[in-house]
């Protein structure tokens, strides 16, 4: 009976049988193919269009200035008298050392042409640069918790050059601050990512409290 | 609840306004506005209309000449912290979490960025402290330059408030751990816009805990009242007058009902 039934059943249908199989594998490829498409142009893709490499004015050596310098990040990087951190040098305080061209390098000569005998500002760009709503100060990282500066901001200090700086082109803030790893996963190179978990894990580790949403926020 | 961070001391930062002092000259109002980035319409002579933190109210014993009377009162948020602690009518409404009680401070924080508009808060609230923004701020040419930087500018669609000029405390806080006293804030080192602006000295702001503080006395003092106080809202705002009809006007008193303070009792 059984052999009858397959017969009678396969009969009919015997030529269309193999061909769905065959077409059910190439919608299987179909899907994976455009599964892997979606997540590359998703993963790779995307980020290269949501943000565009900002070039640096100067290419900045740390190394070499670090070896000149008495007080190390201090030097150029320092707390103002109210408590207020100084951030990038002004061209004032380069000025100190940098007062005519001393053809040490291409970005000594490119930096004291174009911005010191212009007296311009050098436009740096902000790794951290935090949006409008966020409050950060350094004095209760550095003086309070006592946290090193390679902490956040990793080996900078040592660096020969500036790694490379990306802008959101939607917000025009610094690729840093949401990190660089589109799936979050593991630690970035250079220094851990900036966004509102990261200061809240560090916080409860630290502090036993996220703290209030006044303490960060404006 | 929050939990408090370890290392941050407790406060509880309010404000006494004598309004036997107050003037009604607005310069609180003037200051708040300068301080706190806040927009102004083009028409602005209708003060009830506009958005302000601070607000002065004028208040009138409703007797015919001669015994007419005249009260000015600047109206801040409250700051309330509720019957039990934390839980102000604002806070406990909020449905994004967008408006809070910071513990450490005892100020209501009001996030711009997690707020969606939906005003639930400016209903919960008893003294109408909250503003809403209507139309995103327009500033005259060149005056954004002068904004602000550590107010963040309210754009159209959030609620805002007073916020005790909560940044004038970061700043004080931030130059206290720079000089390596982290957490001592002298009295004098946070004080809000509006209450150095007074010239009559009518606003005195400071720790209400803190026996040190100007307004831990002056809270205590007999001529105190807070506005709605029945209300259990626990506001961080006292009023001082010496006046029987500006006590009775503090609260919704039923004819038959007393304020706690009357002249007749005093002399």
């Amino acid at each position: 009976m059984s052999t009858q039934t397959d017969n009678t059943s396969n009969t009919p249908s015997n030529d269309p049988s193999p061909k769905k199989g065959a077409t059910g594998w190439v919608i299987l490829a179909f899907f994976i193919i455009g599964f892997g498409f979606s997540l590359l142009s998703g993963w790779v893709g995307f980020p290269k269009l949501l943000y565009k490499e900002v070039p640096h004015p100067i290419d900045f050596n740390h190394a070499l200035h670090m070896d000149l310098v008495y007080d190390g990040c201090d030097s150029c990087h320092y707390f103002r008298k109210d408590g207020s951190f100084s951030g990038s040098p002004t061209l004032d305080e380069c000025r100190d050392c940098h007062g005519f061209v001393m053809g040490i390098n291409e970005n000594e000569e490119k930096f004291a042409e174009e911005y010191v005998l212009e007296d311009k500002e050098v436009p740096w760009n902000n790794y951290a640069k935090q949006p409008d709503c966020v409050y950060f100060s350094h004095a209760p990282h550095v003086k309070g918790a006592e946290m090193d500066c390679a902490t956040c901001h990793g080996d900078i200090g040592e660096s020969e050059s500036l790694r490379p700086y990306q802008e959101n082109r939607l917000t025009g803030y610094s690729r840093d601050i949401w990190g660089w790893n589109m799936s979050r996963l593991g630690e970035p190179e250079y220094a851990p990512r900036m966004k509102m978990m990261d200061c809240v894990n560090c916080h409860v580790e630290q502090t036993d409290s996220k703290g209030n949403c006044f303490q960060c926020h404006k | 609840m929050e939990k408090i961070p370890s290392h941050t001391k407790k406060r509880h930062f309010g404000m006494v306004i004598d309004l036997d002092k107050c003037t009604g000259c607005a310069s609180c109002m003037v200051a708040c506005y300068s301080e706190n980035n806040i927009s102004f319409r083009d028409e602005e002579s209708v003060k009830m209309l506009s958005t302000n933190w601070i607000q002065v109210f004028k208040l009138t014993n409703g007797k015919p000449f001669p015994d007419t009377e005249v009260c000015y009162l600047p109206k801040p948020c409250m700051q309330c912290d509720g019957k039990h602690f934390g839980h102000s009518p604002c806070v406990s409404v909020c449905p994004a979490v967008a408006t809070d009680f910071d513990y450490p401070t005892g100020i209501v924080s009001q996030i711009y960025t997690r707020c969606f508009g939906c005003r639930y808060c400016m209903a919960a609230c008893p003294y109408h402290a909250r503003k809403f923004n209507w139309w995103d701020p327009v500033w005259p040419a060149d005056m954004e330059k002068y904004l602000s930087p550590d107010v963040s500018p309210r754009m159209r669609g959030v609620v805002e408030k007073c916020t005790f000029c909560y940044h004038r405390f970061q700043r004080a806080r931030q130059q206290a751990y720079n000089e390596g006293r982290p957490e001592d804030i002298r009295e004098d080192e946070y004080q809000t816009a509006c209450t150095q602006a007074c010239p009559s000295n009518a606003i005195t702001f400071g720790d209400l805990d803190n026996p040190d503080h100007a307004v831990y006395k002056l809270k205590n003092s007999r001529y105190a009242f807070r506005l709605l106080e029945r209300l259990n809202t626990n506001p961080s705002v006292y009023y001082l007058s010496t006046r029987e009809w500006v006590h009775r006007a503090a609260d919704n008193y039923l004819e038959h009902e007393q304020p706690a303070f009357s002249e007749e009792q005093q002399a």
